[in-house]
């Protein structure tokens, strides 16, 4: 069995799209020298829905809701940015109880994200356990959306210019006792995965990103922090109440899929700590108040004055029907989403609906160096990556 | 970053490189550049590795449509200096034809968005290795985000049971697409309002 070198060829496998691995629709041409990952081709797409071209077709109002349809696993966040980009265009600020139910909600949005990545990479690399315990905690979290907005996942809550409705106390308190309850899980989990001989052979020195090229790659959040940089837009360019809350920055030192684990794990209970402190805040004097701005050009006025005021009404009539007009300009407004830079850049021309609306996904950024990451390391390796580049198709492919 | 220091930063930017940023403005507290579409890679290196600058996170690539523009796109690129903690928009014109040198060989993250913005837009950009569609089906043709584009599309697609296939077929509405424009008429809307057109001439 003398086979000459020019008979030899790689393997082609195709890894998805129906994959439990591929966390979605993902498909991967894979090249394999023998079990040794050759070239990663990753066809994205199959979840296109023309988000971008629908937004251009709706008024401001309308488009929110598509941003919980991006990254389906923490929709909140989403939303956030596209009302920061259309609130700096109006010039609008919010009221300070309305930045704290949204800060208290994205802090929940990013729980909800990083306690799926976690457990279901572990799931990816063997583990069965961590996304039983971690799936129990979301659908608390569910819950906490549900009683806000009425739906557990595609909330719609935020508003140009503020949240829907303001919270009643009892679901605040609820929050409140579900806090310290839930770092304990954390530590479950941290004691299941963090020592774990198998979970640390599968992730330890996989999937390196030096600092340099992860700048260059497009990556952010989690995936910059994993390789050292103290980048985080919540402390670096602080937006809503992010100033004044206190809170760390975790970062890694090896850049690879270990690291990003813990960093995630850390990040989760920070994520309680600020809303721990939102709590604290709203239930202070100086927390109650509106929740949304109280221009009516703006913000729809409440029911009970449209029963009484005509002018309510017609105010009600026009933002529901014609909704706002955004002064001409163009914003890019960015918040840190679980997975790292969520941007929104808007083009207004002036009329109730946006001309142009970029969504920038960092999953985007992140699935493009699947190639760059995965050459020279093992087809097991792949999943491992995978897992830890925190992948949602909804926003890939938007 | 306050906005005299955009301010002074766009003046740099623009007098280190003559011919090829030709403008710049600040508004909402970002800096955005105008640059020459032939020049962008001469643009982006400096940006990248002027000590002043230290734009060295790429961020995003994208580009608008004017059909009625003569350059009808704009390409638009996003920059973030984390030294600087600022970020930075450049914008070039192109139209069907104009060749956007790509941004590969200097970051390498532009290669997906390069792919996006010629799948939806139709800007070329050469110098990229790998120009495919990136977004829409295999065999799409058209690009969906100019404005030219029909919202609902030329094709759809559904299983044929019989032929055990999918099958694209011509779009078919059962219902016109309605296109709900509640614009005031005192506020510029220049169409005649729904019902108008059957009125005679007012005399």
């Amino acid at each position: 069995m003398n086979e000459q070198p020019e008979n030899l060829r790689n393997f082609t496998i195709n890894f998805g799209p129906q994959h439990p691995a591929a966390h979605g629709v993902l498909r991967l041409v894979l090249e394999l020298d023998g079990e040794v990952v050759a070239r990663v081709d990753p066809h994205i797409g199959l979840l296109h829905r023309g988000t971008e071209k629908l937004i251009e077709q709706k008024t401001y109002l309308q488009a929110i809701p598509y941003f919980d349809r991006l990254d389906y696993v923490a929709p909140m966040n989403q939303e956030h940015a596209f009302c920061l980009a259309a609130e700096k265009l109006l010039g609008i600020e919010v009221p300070r109880r309305g930045q704290l139910i949204r800060v208290l909600y994205c802090e929940i949005g990013r729980i909800l994200s990083h306690l799926l990545n976690v457990t279901t990479q572990a799931m990816d690399v063997g583990a069965l356990t961590p996304p039983l315990w971690g799936f129990e905690e979301r659908e608390k979290l569910m819950v906490f959306y549900e009683r806000a907005s009425g739906s557990r996942m595609h909330a719609a809550f935020f508003r140009v210019g503020g949240v829907h409705q303001d919270l009643p106390q009892k679901l605040i308190d609820d929050i409140e006792a579900w806090c310290d309850p839930f770092l304990k899980v954390v530590d479950d989990l941290d004691r299941l995965l963090t020592a774990n001989r198998i979970f640390k052979q599968r992730n330890v020195d996989i999937g390196v990103v030096p600092l340099k090229e992860a700048w260059e790659w497009g990556f952010s959040g989690v995936m910059v922090r994993g390789s050292g940089a103290a980048w985080d837009l919540r402390k670096s360019q602080p937006y809503e109440c992010y100033a004044e809350m206190d809170f760390d920055i975790p970062i890694g030192k090896n850049g690879d899929c270990y690291d990003r684990y813990l960093i995630r794990m850390e990040e989760m209970r920070q994520s309680v700590r600020i809303m721990k402190q939102c709590i604290q805040k709203l239930n202070a004097p100086d927390g109650k108040g509106p929740v949304v701005v109280e221009d009516n050009k703006v913000a729809p006025p409440r029911r009970g004055e449209m029963k009484r005021s005509m002018e309510a009404l017609i105010h009600h009539f026009k933002l529901y029907t014609e909704g706002v007009h955004v002064p001409e300009g163009e914003v890019y407004a960015a918040v840190e989403a679980p997975k790292g830079e969520f941007g929104v850049y808007l083009i207004s021309d002036g009329t109730n609906k946006p001309y142009k609306c970029k969504i920038r996904a960092p999953g985007f950024a992140h699935l493009q160096a699947m190639d760059h990451i995965c050459r020279g390391h093992l087809l097991a390796d792949v999943s491992a990556i995978l897992g830890s580049l925190d992948i949602v198709f909804g926003e890939v492919d938007r | 970053m306050d906005d005299a220091k955009l301010d002074a930063l766009g003046q740099t930017i623009v007098s280190a490189l003559p011919g090829a940023a030709t403008g710049y403005r600040v508004a909402f507290n970002q800096l955005t550049v105008d640059v020459e579409a032939s020049k962008i890679v001469e643009v982006v290196k400096y940006l990248r590795d002027d000590p002043n600058c230290r734009f060295v996170n790429f961020t995003d690539i994208t580009a608008a449509d004017y059909p009625s523009r003569e350059k009808r796109f704009d390409v638009i690129y996003h920059f973030l200096s984390p030294t600087l903690n600022t970020r930075i928009r450049l914008k070039a014109q192109a139209d069907e034809t104009t060749q956007v040198p790509s941004l590969i060989e200097v970051f390498p993250g532009a290669d997906w968005f390069e792919r996006e913005a010629y799948d939806l837009y139709g800007v070329f950009f050469v110098g990229h290795p790998d120009m495919r569609r990136i977004l829409t089906d295999y065999g799409f043709e058209g690009h969906p985000l100019r404005k030219d584009f029909p919202l609902t599309g030329f094709l759809e697609v559904r299983y044929d049971d019989q032929e055990k296939r999918v099958v694209y077929e011509p779009v078919r509405l059962n219902q016109e697409f309605r296109k709900f424009d509640f614009l005031s008429p005192w506020e510029g809307a220049d169409y005649p309002l729904p019902g108008d057109e059957k009125a005679g001439p007012k005399v």
